[in-house]
């Protein structure tokens, strides 16, 4: 693609080689240790579901388990299958529950024992991947006898606590045009350190991510897709603590993109560095495997920080998550890379700065599916105002050739939207896109003009501030609070007591396949 | 001397025009079922005192929904002389007021120890008033300069609550009680003001919070501060500016 920015080949060479340098040591780290959160993902892609009276999943009581008589740093695989075959329990299930009443005790197997374990654990999960191929061939063969809809995807939000309600209410979404249905979690989902269990009514601000919860959206969605002939695709968040389960339940319940940002949970919801980025690339293999478009967060940072003085930190967030996303596996077309309209509209030439950024942006990453979120913390109130703000990020959006469109409301930070603000809300973009929707292959800005400085200078300061990393180390940047405003120290925050390091023998058959690419 | 008794303004004193919009659950597709539905929004606007009104806009929505547009002279008098304002006892600040503020009183940053105490393991208050994430579009407190956070999480016992916030010389200490079971929650917070008491100088102020608090009960709690139901983060942060500012904490008592 001709860039219509006149950037730099060689700084953005330069940029992408500091981001691949920044980020190796923490591959390296990712690969050396691993957390009680993958360990339970593991056992979730071998089929082990379920929970006890009070709402612990099984997984966490036997990988609990494992870690006090055998420890994880061997893997939960071999001790798990060794105990299941000795003890000749008949799957994991009933392991899991002898295990929790302290029936069992694990061992690391040597000799044929180990080897029985091994081949058996490797059995087990060629079939829990099976079935997330199985899964990822479903989703084609819905968008084969539905259609693909065209670009930009409009991304709607449901968030009522109760899946039940959710149901409908998202359902009504994709009949007005959405998309993209997005369910939000609970809050403070991400810090629970298990996935609760079943469908669930009841939330604060969101409902839960559970397997059942989107099993029964995805099903509902498939309806709804048929009657409009049209695939809706879902999202929810593997954000948090438990990122790798959340993102097996995904694979195994087609849900079609996911939240799944390198450094969000550090830094808002301050979950330790080390488990995150752990917990995250083991994460990012699952959605590679399961087809799943993971979005980055990098909006956020511009909810807490200046839009145009932090700006270049978007950049570097995006090139992070695109080196740590690759290496993971996930193709250019699975990464949703975040960013947003949130400069102060008081700011002149906010405008042409918003056209600036989403277009370096765009150029940077000409393949990735880039998912642009609309004006939060500009919204005042006043929705008179807030309506045309949204416009004109519609207009942007569709300018400068946006991906997904997270649909702005009038009435955003007063009220979950009412039925009437999604409808103009669509309608706002439904005007847009049909007013100016070919604007963009005209967009061409002026040669040394205002929108060619402003980008080249955001990439200059990206690259600064990459090589500065660089020099520090990214757990050190970030412990400096160099993204967003927070100082989170590497071994500060919730989580770090779940990290472990691997043994040399370490043994992780769900790893194995989906580094190999066996079965692909 | 300003009119006691005012109506709305449209564009000449005293003509009482007003604008709403609303969505009932009626059809809005054959021509039958359109004329039922201005009918209906009619009937809406001349219940809520709209005399005479007019529907501007009528679109349905799905099939079982119309949004309406309505613009009409309401009936109704302002008396401002019967207008009561409630003020809180504290302003409302913006974060950068709210450090402003810390950096002048105390020339350092205002040391934050939170938690949840007991066995209560719901930390979603606490974390929405403490995280950066926040809360009902305001950012938490970590999100403040001025203030140090240190959060420690769930199920903390009192005493290690008051020995961590010695430690840390807190300045105020923010406790969620979310559970309520028995009571839990009043228990909770006299236990927290016991147990500060007994530690003696200096206490830091103590700010309780949780669905079931009754905000006036801080005094009988021996507690400085109660926080309800649908508190955000930047009320918290206004009131530690404000007792600050007020004095320390045993200035008070």
């Amino acid at each position: 693609m001709q860039s219509r920015l006149n950037l730099d080949p060689v700084a953005v060479r330069e940029a992408r080689e500091l981001a691949a340098r920044a980020g190796q040591p923490i591959v390296e780290m990712a690969r050396t240790h691993t957390t009680v959160s993958v360990e339970r993902a593991v056992l979730r892609l071998a089929g082990l579901a379920g929970a006890d009276n009070d709402g612990m999943p099984l997984v966490n009581h036997l990988v609990d388990a494992v870690r006090q008589s055998a420890g994880l740093e061997h893997g939960v695989a071999l001790p798990a299958w060794d105990a299941m075959l000795a003890g000749g329990y008949h799957d994991l299930a009933a392991l899991a529950e002898a295990a929790a009443l302290g029936k069992v005790a694990f061992r690391l197997p040597s000799g044929e024992d180990a080897a029985a374990a091994r081949t058996a654990a490797q059995s087990a999960l060629r079939g829990g991947i099976g079935r997330i191929d199985a899964s990822r061939a479903r989703r084609q063969q819905m968008i084969d006898q539905t259609a693909e809809p065209g670009k930009p995807w409009i991304y709607l939000i449901v968030a009522t606590g109760d899946i039940y309600e959710d149901i409908p209410q998202a359902q009504a979404a994709a009949r007005e045009g959405a998309d993209i249905i997005a369910v939000i979690r609970s809050t403070g989902q991400s810090l629970l350190d298990y996935v609760p269990e079943g469908a669930t009514r009841e939330g604060y601000a969101g409902t839960y991510a559970t397997q059942e919860n989107f099993r029964l959206m995805r099903a509902a969605l498939d309806e709804t897709s048929r009657e409009l002939g049209r695939y809706v695709r879902l999202t929810n968040y593997a954000s948090g603590l438990c990122m790798p389960e959340i993102a097996a339940l995904a694979g195994l319940e087609r849900l079609d993109m996911m939240l799944n940002d390198c450094m969000y949970g550090i830094i808002f919801r301050d979950i330790n560095p080390r488990r995150t980025f752990i917990d995250q690339r083991f994460a990012r293999q699952i959605h590679a495997r399961a087809g799943i478009i993971i979005n980055t967060g990098e909006d956020n940072y511009l909810t807490t920080a200046d839009a145009v003085e932090a700006a270049h930190t978007v950049v570097v967030s995006q090139l992070l998550n695109e080196f740590f996303g690759k290496e993971a596996g996930l193709a250019d077309e699975q990464l949703g890379l975040g960013h947003a309209f949130e400069i102060n509209p008081a700011v002149p030439d906010s405008f042409l700065l918003e056209l600036a950024h989403a277009q370096l942006v765009r150029e940077l990453f000409p393949h990735a599916p880039l998912k642009y979120m609309p004006p939060t913390k500009h919204m005042t109130g006043n929705v008179f105002a807030g309506y045309l703000l949204d416009a004109f990020f519609n207009l942007c959006g569709v300018m400068t050739d946006q991906s997904i469109l997270l649909i702005g409301m009038m009435t955003e930070g007063i009220h979950t939207p009412f039925l009437s603000d999604r409808d103009l809300a669509l309608e706002n973009v439904r005007y847009v896109r049909n007013a100016a929707g070919r604007l963009g292959e005209s967009f061409v800005p002026a040669a040394g003009g205002f929108i060619e400085q402003r980008a080249q200078q955001v990439l200059g300061e990206s690259v600064g501030l990459l090589r500065r990393i660089c020099d520090d180390g990214l757990l050190n940047a970030i412990a400096d609070g160099t993204f967003g405003i927070t100082r989170r120290p590497a071994d500060g925050g919730r989580g770090l007591d779940g990290v472990i390091e691997r043994a040399d023998d370490y043994f992780n058959p769900a790893a194995e396949i989906l580094e190999s690419g066996i079965g692909r | 001397m300003t009119n006691q008794i005012v109506r709305p303004y449209g564009d000449t004193t005293g003509d009482g025009r007003v604008q709403v919009s609303f969505t009932l659950p009626v059809p809005f597709g054959t021509a039958t079922e359109r004329a039922r539905a201005e009918g209906a929004a009619l009937q809406l606007a001349a219940k809520m005192g709209l005399d005479p009104a007019m529907v501007v806009h009528a679109k349905g929505m799905g099939q079982d929904y119309t949004f309406f547009v309505v613009y009409g002279r309401v009936s109704h008098l302002v008396d401002l002389s019967l207008v009561t304002v409630t003020e809180r006892e504290f302003p409302l600040l913006s974060a950068a007021e709210v450090n402003l503020a810390v950096r002048t009183a105390l020339g350092r940053k205002l040391v934050v120890v939170g938690a949840c105490i007991g066995t209560d393991a719901h930390t979603v208050g606490i974390d929405a008033i403490l995280n950066v994430k926040g809360h009902a579009g305001e950012k938490g407190l970590e999100y403040y300069r001025e203030l140090r956070v240190v959060n420690l999480g769930s199920q903390v016992a009192v005493p290690d609550l008051v020995a961590r916030s010695q430690a840390e010389r807190a300045d105020a200490v923010l406790v969620s009680q979310v559970v309520t079971q028995r009571d839990a929650h009043i228990q909770g917070a006299r236990e927290l003001a016991a147990a500060f008491a007994a530690a003696g100088p200096p206490r830091p102020l103590i700010v309780v919070g949780g669905p079931r608090f009754d905000p006036s009960m801080a005094a009988s709690l021996g507690v400085d501060k109660i926080f309800g139901k649908g508190t955000t983060p930047g009320e918290v942060a206004s009131y530690l500016a404000y007792a600050l500012a007020r004095g320390s904490a045993e200035d008070t008592r």
